[in-house]
């Protein structure tokens, strides 16, 4: 095959390549945990930034990828609300999150996105808000948590209830503080039996059991919950119980992903795309998904 | 009324490779027939089954998507021509046509892939009506024919007890080719040969109907039970479209592939913490029947097979999907679910 027969017109870089990422630099980083990071990034160009923010809805996930590594999927833990940059967190899982954890400030990683469906958060005005999230799970929360925030005149309440295995594998701390200081925030903490430490302020218990204590009442109340699978499993009753109805009960899902675009066919649950259809479902839509393919 | 003899099928490739198009045709290999790019002295075979499908022309195996300059930390994104090539896929069988709707479909349905795309653009497709059909064909089924025309630009049917091809132009695309094939296209006249006889052996609807309200069937692990999961079948099939992405690089320079891939490897949903939705090979084989017949049908409004039964010519532990959907329908009868 000779490459160049007729090549004026395939694509280039000036074509449009569905695949091609935009480079990102490293304005900060962060360590949550022993092993988590979170990374502050910035547009190469205020076109790029612009483009970004256009698309951009709460909830979406990008490919964060470093030439000759790879590239992997974590959900934008940054709300639209603020638009100079985005933020990303993971734990280091792999090779790919091995090399982006290992990116110091000033240095280059690439992106694409934003991709996939988003919490239908203009649907959630007026309503009161429960956020139910567990250890690495927190940053697609977090995202919302801020959105919501940023906006805060247009919601009801907001209660927040974060769990971890220990206090050491809590993220965010700093601004677990800072919901915590707020009044018109109501947050409530909690770790495992035998995570705590000695000034441990918060609760002991798992996140299910705390859950049933604390709730608020489900009236004009969308809840949100992300966290291990196990903790799902043990949260889902709980909220049914309490009387959440599963269609106002979101969770996000998470498959392997390559492509991020709906053609690389890895991601499906049942016909359901993860990158496209979700990453965000209600539990209403869980429940109805063949659960042996997730 | 444009012909030729059929003995000079090989004469239309070298004059359309003269005119400036890459010719893609059926051709001995050793002892078997596959597609490839003509070159003269290769033998065309119109009488046996290709063992590849045409996909290979437009999806290919492997090819590049993404080049960086690596400079220590740093990089710098190098430009990717992903080869377009004017091409021609000639005396394809039908069903290889019928399978670009569902690649089109695949490639487009929202984010559009302009690197397939180009080369979809790039090419003018000439199946060859099926006048033989064998025991593993099942096109009818899924909505098909032998004498087909769907995705054609235009069509050759044999004439004359075989003797002859008509060809018959029928997009500009097909009557920019009648003009580039010239003088190796005569005018003349001559009686088209009957298409196969391919008997209808399921109904597609009634096996979507089953494969729907049967996620958990028992039936799973008799249909896998064979399965090698070697992923010959998802190479083979004309509209298996999964793909992997893999970084290769050297110090200096990285390259970002795309590869096929098949979701009948025990890999292929494996996650990183070491979790496998689809832990078994019956799991993966479900899989593959579910996203041909359940999935594709549900979301596009198409079947994801073409009846074309490469997978069982090449499967070497003897599956069938054609086996597998008889046995479905016959499933359905015995247990009328509520049809939909
Ligand atoms: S990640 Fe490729 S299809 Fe969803």
């Amino acid at each position: 095959m000779s490459p160049d027969t007729e090549s004026a017109a395939a694509p280039t870089r000036e074509h449009r390549n569905i695949y091609q990422p935009i480079p990102m630099t490293v304005a900060d980083r962060r360590d949550e945990t022993a092993d988590v990071r979170t990374l502050r990034l910035e547009f190469p160009g205020d076109a790029e930034r612009t483009r970004f923010f256009e698309a951009y809805r709460v909830g979406q996930f990008g490919l964060y990828g470093m030439p000759g590594q790879g590239e992997c999927v974590f959900c934008v833990a940054s709300p639209p609300t603020r638009t100079d940059a985005i933020e990303c967190t993971f734990r280091q899982a792999g090779r790919v999150t091995a090399a982006l954890r290992d990116r110091e400030v000033g240095q280059r990683i690439t992106f694409r996105g934003p991709y996939g469906n988003h919490f239908p958060i203009e649907q959630w005005k007026g309503k009161n808000l429960l956020f139910v999230a567990g250890g690495i799970a927190l940053p697609p929360l977090r995202a919302v948590i801020w959105n919501i925030l940023d906006r805060r005149d247009e919601f009801g309440k907001v209660a927040i209830l974060y769990g971890a295995r220990t206090v050491a594998d809590l993220v965010y701390k700093h601004e677990l503080a800072e919901w915590d200081a707020r009044d018109n925030v109501d947050l409530v903490q909690t770790v495992d039996p035998g995570g705590e430490t000695d000034d441990w302020r918060g609760k002991i218990g798992f996140v299910p059991a705390v859950l049933e204590e604390v709730a608020p009442k489900p009236a004009d109340t969308i809840a949100l919950v992300c966290g291990p699978p196990i903790m799902i499993k043990f949260t889902l009753p709980v909220l049914a119980k309490l009387g959440f109805p599963a269609a106002d009960t979101y969770t996000t899902l998470e498959n392997r992903m390559k492509c991020g675009v709906g053609k690389c066919g890895r991601c499906n649950v049942g016909h359901l795309y993860v990158c496209k259809d979700g990453p965000v479902f209600t539990v209403e839509q869980l429940k109805a998904m063949p659960h042996a393919d997730m | 009324m444009k012909i030729l003899d059929a003995s000079k099928l090989s004469d239309l490739a070298d004059t359309l490779a003269g005119a400036g198009y890459r010719v893609v045709v059926p051709v001995q290999d050793g002892d078997r027939v596959r597609y490839a790019e003509w070159s003269p002295g290769a033998t065309i075979r119109t009488d046996a089954f290709p063992v590849n499908s045409a996909k290979d022309f437009l999806f290919p195996r492997s090819e590049v998507i993404d080049r960086y300059q690596l400079d220590g930390d740093d990089f710098t994104p190098l430009e990717v021509r992903p080869p377009a090539p004017r091409t021609v896929l000639l005396a394809v069988r039908p069903c290889d046509a019928a399978s670009l709707a569902m690649l089109d479909t695949i490639f487009n349905w929202d984010y559009e892939d302009d690197l397939y795309n180009a080369r979809r653009a790039a090419t003018t497709v000439v199946p060859l009506v099926c006048t033989r059909a064998d025991a593993q064909c099942f096109c009818t089924s899924v909505g098909g024919a032998p004498d087909s025309s769907a995705g054609a630009d235009a069509l050759l049917h044999p004439a004359d007890g075989g003797s002859r091809l008509i060809l018959e132009p029928l997009t500009d695309k097909g009557k920019a080719l009648v003009e580039a094939a010239g003088g190796a296209l005569a005018d003349g006249k001559a009686a088209p040969d009957a298409p196969a006889d391919v008997p209808a052996r399921f109904d597609p609807d009634k096996v979507r109907a089953w494969l729907a309200d049967n996620f958990e069937a028992d039936l799973w692990d008799l249909l896998s039970y064979a399965c090698l999961g070697c992923g010959a079948c998802a190479y083979a099939c004309p509209t298996c479209h999964c793909f992997d992405m893999q970084d290769e690089a050297t110090r200096t320079e990285s390259v970002r592939l795309r590869n096929w891939d098949s979701c009948g490897f025990a890999l292929f949903t494996k996650h990183a913490g070491g979790h496998n939705p689809r832990p078994d090979q019956a799991a993966r084989w479900r899989n593959r029947v579910m996203h041909k017949f359940s999935y594709i049908p549900e979301r596009f409004d198409l079947v994801g097979c073409t009846g074309c039964g490469r997978c069982a010519r090449l499967c070497p532990a003897g599956m069938a999907m054609l086996e597998a959907c008889t046995r479905i329908e016959e499933e359905a009868r015995k247990a009328p679910a509520h049809e939909s």
